[in-house]
């Protein structure tokens, strides 16, 4: 059944168009890689404050603000352009075992910033400094550094296996 | 033979591009690290430049979004380099013979320069770019070139693997 709809998804007119029109999956690659770059490079922000490595003299929630928007807007078209070239290919992505992995990843970074923002940041107003910063936040930045890094890889592996 | 030809030939077969083909690691190692060093410099930069535009932290001035983030840059530029130079040592000719390269090369340099256009009058008075109507408006149109400048790199960056070489 699993099957079916993978096969379903390649004949998609979209996908064979995808997999077959010369230019589109290229472009779509590109776009995946510059949405994926600015996920990573906002979050990586976010994290090295949370461990207190970077911008050190701003208050968590402030840096949030302004780099949470843009996050989930560059997150959106990451996985859309991420679900054309899937579908492209759905067969065979889903059988790789990196693909597998990545996405695995993005899950356990969801469920880590879930975790995060419902658990811990009741009083994130308060961090204004690494030193007032409680541990569980840092160990929240370093698990989702460590787990978008996974991602990065694990997606550059994906063409090699 | 051209004198490219021959330079990527002897480059193909240095000892050291033999390991970077040979160690299957190393290449997808270096690339992630790139990736990731793209990450670091294009957040940095429009953390600069949105702040630039008058998108966000308008709480803060334009010197201090510029000492929080450029240093980023100018980490991971060396960063990009080193990794960057292991891939064009392990494939010579994938990147040296390839127009989509040269492309990222030159938008790159009207990168460094762009942003150093901008910070360096920032750096002397940092209330230079907010004086005058005029320098606020060029300060966005800075912003914006350098984010489209930034855009093409890493588009042509992964352009290197679908054109043609020449």
């Amino acid at each position: 059944m699993l099957e079916d709809t993978l096969t379903t998804l390649e004949n998609l007119p979209l996908a064979t168009a995808i997999r077959e029109e010369g230019l589109w999956f290229p472009w779509i690659e590109s776009i995946h890689v510059l949405a994926l770059v600015l996920v990573v490079g906002f979050i990586l922000i976010v994290d090295l404050r949370l461990i207190g490595v970077a911008s050190k003299k701003r208050g968590v929630a402030q840096l949030t603000s302004n780099a949470l928007p843009m996050t989930w807007g560059a997150f959106a078209v990451a996985v859309i352009s991420g679900s054309l070239l899937f579908i492209s290919n759905a067969a065979s992505y889903w059988d790789n075992v990196l693909f597998q992995i990545k996405l695995v990843l993005i899950l356990l970074a969801g469920v880590n910033m879930f975790a995060f923002h419902h658990l811990v940041a009741h009083d994130m107003s308060g961090w204004q400094t690494p030193d007032t910063t409680p541990t569980l936040a840092k160990a929240a930045g370093a698990v989702s550094m460590l787990l978008w890094i996974g991602v990065v890889v694990c997606g550059r592996w994906i063409g090699f296996v | 033979m051209s004198s490219l030809t021959e330079f990527c030939n002897w480059l193909a077969d240095t000892s050291a591009s033999h390991l970077f083909q040979e160690v299957l690691w190393i290449v997808p190692a270096a690339q992630s690290i790139h990736i990731l060093a793209i990450a670091i410099a294009m957040s940095a930069l429009l953390m600069i430049h949105l702040r630039s535009i008058g998108v966000l932290a308008q709480d803060q001035t334009r010197i201090e979004i510029a000492d929080r983030f450029l240093p980023a840059l100018w980490v991971a530029l060396p960063v990009l380099l080193a990794t960057g130079s292991i891939l064009i040592v392990a494939e010579p000719a994938r990147s040296l013979r390839n127009p989509a390269f040269y492309w990222k090369m030159g938008l790159l340099l009207l990168g460094i320069v762009i942003t150093l256009a901008y910070a360096r009058p920032l750096r002397r008075d940092p209330s230079w770019w907010d004086n005058l109507t005029g320098r606020r408006q060029f300060a966005s149109g800075i912003a914006v070139t350098s984010l489209l400048i930034w855009v093409g790199i890493v588009f042509c960056g992964r352009w290197i693997a679908y054109v043609s070489p020449f």
